[in-house]
């Protein structure tokens, strides 16, 4: 009797130590997924976005004014975050578009353009573009490399807020309903890095256009 | 668990440790492209948009 408890106890302690093995293999392939294999996937699409963008840019103009949903749409520059800093912003913010880079709100403004072009973008795995966002500061430039152009946005606020502040991705942020009359960003994240209990937002307001031949501002030399 | 799958696989252990490497692979391949992303959306870390 004693002897046939025992088997049958080791046999349940067995399972359940093989159980919790699998338990702590699959989330370290979980850690592994996020903090790896997301990374190498976004730089993988970044990098065909970019020579795509590159290469199609002086011959499709009609990007500029009716982007495609995950169309890499335009480049963003910004010094602040490291002398390469360099992202194709992808049109859309569903989870497939904003897994292959930062993502334009389809209803905000165009680069350039009067209103607000509104940019999503993860601050944790995906490449995460926007993980140092909270370094900008009032004054620091965020150049847009567009199909139509260089357009060059300085930085003029930032703030954290609910996650349902949508009116800061409003034409004019702050403002919802009220005619812009001025070309503004906002660029959007989470809040703490790992966590989403906020959003951090970056607005910047347009200081200077270029044309593509005129090329680009002389700062990202 | 993992003895009674090992006993279930057919022939010497070459055989065996090829098919057992197989398996591996392709629960790797459905957590990577399959679980993981589908699990993804729940993670507080992927919420990056207001609204």
């Amino acid at each position: 009797m004693p002897r046939r408890f025992g088997t049958t106890a080791i046999t349940c302690l067995r399972v359940l130590a093989e159980l919790l093995l699998t338990l702590g293999v699959l989330l370290g392939a979980l850690a592994f997924y996020l903090l790896v294999w997301t990374n190498v996937q976004t730089a993988a699409a970044q990098e065909e976005l970019l020579s795509e963008f590159r290469e199609r840019r002086s011959d499709d103009p009609t990007r500029a004014v009716a982007p495609k949903p995950g169309d890499g749409l335009n480049v963003l520059h910004i010094p602040r975050l490291g002398k390469d800093w360099e992202w194709v912003v992808v049109e859309g913010v569903d989870t497939d578009s904003l897994n292959r880079g930062p993502g334009h709100f389809p209803a905000s403004a165009l680069p350039g353009a009067i209103g607000n072009y509104a940019v999503a973008g993860h601050r944790a795995t995906h490449g995460e573009p926007f993980a140092d966002l909270d370094q900008l500061a009032e004054g620091d430039k965020v150049y847009v490399e567009a199909a139509d152009g260089w357009f060059t946005y300085r930085v003029t606020w930032t703030r954290i807020t609910s996650p349902s502040a949508v009116e800061l991705i409003a034409p004019v942020p702050g403002k919802p309903g009220t005619e812009p009359e001025v070309a503004m960003m906002t660029l959007v994240t989470c809040h703490p890095r790992w966590g989403s209990s906020e959003r951090l937002i970056v607005g910047a307001q347009l200081i200077e256009r270029r044309t593509l031949a005129a090329g680009a501002p002389k700062e990202l030399d | 668990m993992y003895a009674l799958l090992w006993r279930l696989l057919p022939g010497p252990w070459p055989a065996k440790t090829a098919q057992a490497l197989v398996l591996l692979a392709v629960v790797f391949w459905l957590l990577m492209y399959v679980a993981f992303p589908a699990l993804e959306p729940h993670l507080p870390l992927e919420q990056v948009v207001v609204g």
